[in-house]
């Protein structure tokens, strides 16, 4: 009898202290903090290891990128070249010796300074044979990398390379140190406003403040973020509005936006991104090496109507592999505009009159597979029958389409910012081959000049709208939901990116 | 005893053997590169080739298994081509969420079904039975992700008393893992309740009648005595194989509920390594679902032994 009075006692106690704690516990979820110095900012994508130099997804840029690493130069929030760990160059007279001044006094989050010597190893180590930089392509034409002294750094060009300096501000040129660079997959070693703290595999990734970053200006509003990954589009919606994220600057599902409209405390911003969804097509097979069955499925697709279906009227129409954002954008969507009649002539002049028949291989994701059905029912209308079918994306799409080149048509959204220069590449899936517009994209490197760059790339976007290698369909849009106090991400993207150093909370 | 279990391990090892042969060859023929879908669209051939030499895929299929069979048995599960760290702590890692999350569902269940498959099965064909078998079916043909979703919209975005999803790790204390977990455990918990309650009513129902049952009414006890003290004990081997099935599935299946409340579990790695042909986290995984679906077939047998004593008799 005693015995059963302690045990209860006990366990009323444990009871007692349980509700307690339980109370506890749920107002902690409710309380607003008072005036907040960390932020919590939600991703759809884990990142594939944490070093933008090792691998290619974007979510590992979107991350690191201009947080914990910096490269010799950067990139804006307008998509402007700009200098950071390189103060200064002069390129010589025939574009081929760029000499850089690189910024003193500044250090790796570990201490080791940077100089010449790390620059250095960091473009070796990009460009060297085992290196497994996916953008390795891009430092092709660096012959020799010399360092006269600890701040210089010299880049001796086999031919001259216009967008050397573009391309220098990209997270896989990010600058990294010989001690750590190996270990950076896992915890990444920068010279950033932010430092890694831990990355919970499958949960998150915590940063913090550096507090001996070496730019003043420059230097982080916040003490800490997290980067939380979520992906299915209800757990974003729910987590943003129970408050748990503070903003998703990419939120996944366009048809969900209304529901934030009117929100207490959430806003939605719309803007650009590089993402570029088009349609590919491989030139070498029948019918599609006929430029005129190009042409007439382009004017088949009215583009309003694919924004519309597809991703709930938000995202820009393009008529070229060019977004709004890019410097030296032209409006090529009225070249081959929406004209069925049209397009049923031009392919009866190609032989077709009857249409033909064919296969897309569409991805799993929402924006593909919608966008085929509704070309599906466009290219019924001029007497084409497209049959869908499904393939999963990455592992299959890359292996049969990107790889094998064994495909009809297919449809992805291209990630990376002005890459235009993917229809001159061989071999690439689309196998187009066009010398005239491979000279285009040979004089926009031989130049260093802006202004006649951005006139090239007008022309660039000209012969691929009129050669319609691939259907040019829209950019996807940035959909961003965040706090309505919440300060300083940035709008569009012209770089796939969550740049948090001027990221603050109103006052 | 000892002869049968002795006999029971070896077998045990011998069909992982056969399981691990077929988990290696079938994700080997699975199409796709890791290292192309590493290195993406911009690639070029000798950065691939560089990847996949220390990747290690270039080896000899023969090779890599024995390699891969090796370090499992020295407890090596290797290193995930996409975290790049050992597979082993990524997997204790996630099973510290989908652990407990299985017994919590398991426990929830059985609370719920047990309970009410009896007063079903004890009031046959009475209003109280019609309706635990509507209740239970309608659990039944509800998925979980769906119920998921409900109880999120409900708990945390409008009444805002529990977290979204995520899970805070079992570092920021005891009660906030609890709390992360509660809803998910509910969501699972309800449609395997719903089975569990049919079979704990079947089961009890076909012992009612039968003769013990009979002669402790005879002797006096009453007929709620007569149902939980006797036919519920000689009901329970299909409850307990139905509860051993049910733990293997919350472990292994989960995935959907763990989308939704964005758990970081062991089905939701499994098919992020699936997506991102990380093969080796892929293959220890698949491995450890196997492993689990055999040692818990093992541990219904056990308890079958100690449920019913005619089993320990040797045949």
């Amino acid at each position: 009898m005693r015995k059963k009075g302690v045990l209860w006692a006990a366990s009323r106690h444990a009871l007692i202290g349980a509700v307690v704690a339980l109370g506890a516990g749920l107002s902690a979820v409710h309380a607003v903090a008072a005036p907040k110095t960390d932020v919590s900012i939600g991703m759809a994508i884990e990142p594939a290891g944490l070093d933008p130099t090792a691998a290619a997804p974007v979510a590992i840029g979107q991350v690191t990128w201009q947080n914990i690493f910096e490269g010799l130069t950067t990139i804006d929030r307008n998509g402007e070249v700009q200098p950071q760990l390189a103060e200064s160059w002069e390129i010589s007279e025939d574009g081929k010796t760029y000499t850089f001044k690189l910024r003193p006094d500044v250090t790796f989050h570990n201490g080791v300074a940077f100089d010449s010597a790390v620059a250095k190893f960091a473009i070796d180590r990009a460009r060297g044979s085992d290196s497994v930089n996916p953008q390795k392509r891009y430092f092709a034409s660096i012959e020799a990398v010399e360092t006269p002294d600890p701040s210089t750094l010299v880049l001796k060009l086999r031919q001259p390379a216009g967008s050397l300096l573009y391309w220098l501000g990209w997270p896989s040129s990010v600058m990294v140190e010989p001690q750590s660079a190996d270990d950076n997959k896992t915890t990444p070693v920068g010279t950033g406003p932010f430092k890694f703290v831990n990355w919970a595999k499958g949960a998150s990734v915590q940063l913090e403040r550096n507090p001996d970053y070496w730019n003043e200006e420059g230097a982080a509003m916040l003490e800490a973020a997290t980067f939380r990954f979520i992906n299915d589009p209800q757990a974003q919606a729910a987590a943003l509005q129970a408050g748990d994220v503070d903003a998703f600057p990419e939120f996944g599902a366009p048809e969900l936006m209304s529901s934030f409209e009117n929100h207490e405390t959430l806003e939605t911003v719309i803007g650009n991104t590089e993402l570029k969804v088009v349609a590919g097509m491989n030139n070498a097979r029948t019918p599609f090496s006929d430029k005129r069955v190009r042409q007439a499925l382009m004017m088949a697709v009215d583009r309003s109507m694919i924004v519309d279906g597809a991703w709930s009227g938000f995202g820009t129409p393009i008529g070229s592999h060019y977004t709004p954002n890019d410097r030296g954008y032209q409006d090529m969507t009225g070249v081959y505009p929406y004209d069925p009649e049209k397009a049923k002539a031009l392919l009866a002049e190609a032989g077709y009159p009857d249409g033909f028949s064919f296969t897309i291989k569409a991805p799993q994701m929402a924006y593909a597979q919608r966008t085929s059905q509704i070309l599906q029912a466009l290219f019924a209308q001029v007497g084409v029958t497209m049959e869908i079918e499904t393939t999963e994306f990455p592992a299959k799409w890359v292996a049969d389409v990107l790889k094998a080149s064994d495909y009809d048509m297919t449809i992805v959204a291209h990630a990376e910012p002005m890459d235009i220069d993917i229809y001159a590449r061989d071999p690439y899936y689309f196998n187009y081959k066009n010398p005239a517009f491979n000279n285009v994209l040979q004089r926009i490197e031989a130049t260093s000049d802006p202004a006649e760059q951005e006139a090239l790339y007008g022309e660039a976007q000209k012969i691929l709208a009129e050669d319609v290698p691939a259907l040019f369909l829209f950019v996807m849009p940035k959909l961003g939901v965040w706090n309505k106090k919440l300060n300083g991400l940035w709008e569009n993207e012209p770089i796939p990116s969550n740049v948090l150093s001027e990221v603050h909370w109103e006052e | 005893m000892i002869a049968i279990l002795t006999r029971q391990v070896a077998s045990l090892f011998v069909t992982l053997l056969v399981v691990s042969l077929l988990i290696f060859t079938v994700m080997d023929l699975l199409p796709g590169d890791p290292a192309a879908i590493m290195l993406g669209t911009s690639a070029t051939p000798e950065t691939l080739a560089a990847l996949r030499t220390q990747m290690g895929l270039d080896q000899p299929l023969p090779v890599r298994y024995l390699a891969w069979l090796a370090g499992v048995f020295q407890g090596d599960l290797g290193q995930s081509y996409t975290y790049g760290v050992p597979v082993a702590g990524l997997m204790a890692e996630r099973l510290w969420v989908t652990l407990p999350l299985a017994l919590m569902a398991v426990t929830l269940s059985i609370a719920i079904a047990v309970p009410l498959g009896v007063q079903a099965a004890y009031r046959h064909n009475g209003p109280f039975d019609l309706l635990a078998g509507a209740i239970s079916y309608v659990s039944i043909a509800v998925p979980a992700f769906w119920v998921g979703l409900l109880l999120i919209i409900l708990f945390s975005t409008t009444l805002g008393w529990m977290p979204a999803g995520g899970f805070p790790g079992w570092d920021a204390g005891l009660l906030a893992g609890f709390q992360a977990l509660l809803l998910p455990a509910v969501a699972l918990a309800l449609p395997q309740a719903g089975v569990l309650t049919r079979v704990s009513r079947a089961a009890v129902l076909e012992v009612m009648n039968e003769d013990f049952v009979r002669t402790a009414r005879a002797k006096g006890l009453g007929e709620r005595g007569a149902v939980w003290r006797h036919a519920l004990p000689n009901a329970l081997i299909p409850v307990v194989t139905m509860i051993g099935l049910q733990f293997t599935f919350l472990i292994a299946g989960a995935v959907l509920v763990e989308n939704v409340f964005n758990l970081p579990g062991l089905g939701r790695l499994a098919y992020q390594s699936l997506a991102q042909r990380d093969i080796i986290v892929m293959q220890d995984v698949v491995l450890f679902f196997s492993a689990l679906v055999i040692v818990m077939n093992f541990v219904v047998d056990l308890a079958y032994l100690v449920l019913d004593p005619r089993l320990r008799v040797p045949a």
